[in-house]
């Protein structure tokens, strides 16, 4: 069965990767926060910001994760640069 | 308690007077305003954009709210973020605890405060001489929420 989640980028990592949001089919063994960066990542050039931006966050279903937070169809990811709201 | 995520710029004053009106169980009514500086990190800042993360931003800030209901005796909490452009001396955020006393309200002020700026999705863009730059999040502000789970 095909996983499909929304993706979302924001601030500094949405103005780098020119893109606020994608649909994506997970493509097989991606079934994590972090495998979903690592995927992402390798699509190169302007995504290898994915990794490279220090303390990268993503939530998922609009809550805080990490790295080994497990994804199922329908999620809504996001990505983003630490907050500095207030 | 209640969470509100606007353009709009909002009243202090009134916000805090409708937060006791017609309750005679508050002693204390702390509050904080956070303002837009004309110079960060010794640039000048023209404006200030704001964004979040629509629904999320709604949801972490009930959320630390909730938890400081949990951790302290309070009666009830307001939160006010806004979002979009500002300029220099610009309201950005209120946050009000009614207490039955100042301690646990002035505590609960301060908790929310710094829950919100390293958990809340908001990200600051400003406009300096120099063009526009996201503003970096700063480790003294995690640090400042840290000390909460000592």
């Amino acid at each position: 069965m095909s996983m499909t989640v929304k993706i979302l980028y924001f601030a500094a990592l949405r103005e780098r990767l020119d893109r606020a949001e994608e649909r994506l089919d997970l493509p097989p063994g991606v079934a994590t926060a972090g495998a979903l960066r690592a995927h992402l990542a390798g699509r190169g050039g302007a995504w290898e910001a994915l990794t490279s931006v220090r303390n990268l966050r993503v939530a998922v279903n609009q809550r805080m994760g990490g790295a080994d937070t497990p994804l199922a169809d329908g999620d809504e990811v996001a990505f983003f640069p630490p907050v500095t709201g207030g | 308690m209640t969470v509100r995520v606007q353009r709009e710029n909002f009243d202090p004053g009134a916000e805090m007077d409708a937060l006791c009106a017609g309750r005679l169980d508050v002693g204390a009514c702390a509050s904080f305003v956070g303002l837009v500086r004309a110079a960060n990190d010794g640039r000048g800042v023209a404006a200030m954009t704001l964004e979040h993360y629509p629904g999320m931003t709604e949801a972490a800030l009930e959320d630390i709210v909730q938890q400081a209901g949990r951790r302290w005796n309070i009666l009830d909490t307001l939160v006010i973020h806004r979002y979009g452009e500002l300029r220099p001396g610009d309201r950005i955020v209120l946050v009000v605890v009614i207490g039955a006393h100042r301690g646990e309200a002035f505590a609960a002020c301060e908790f929310i405060m710094d829950y919100l700026k390293t958990q809340a999705p908001f990200w600051k863009k400003e406009s300096t001489p120099d063009g526009q730059r996201w503003v970096e999040a700063k480790t003294s502000d995690d640090d400042a929420a840290a000390r909460w789970r000592e």
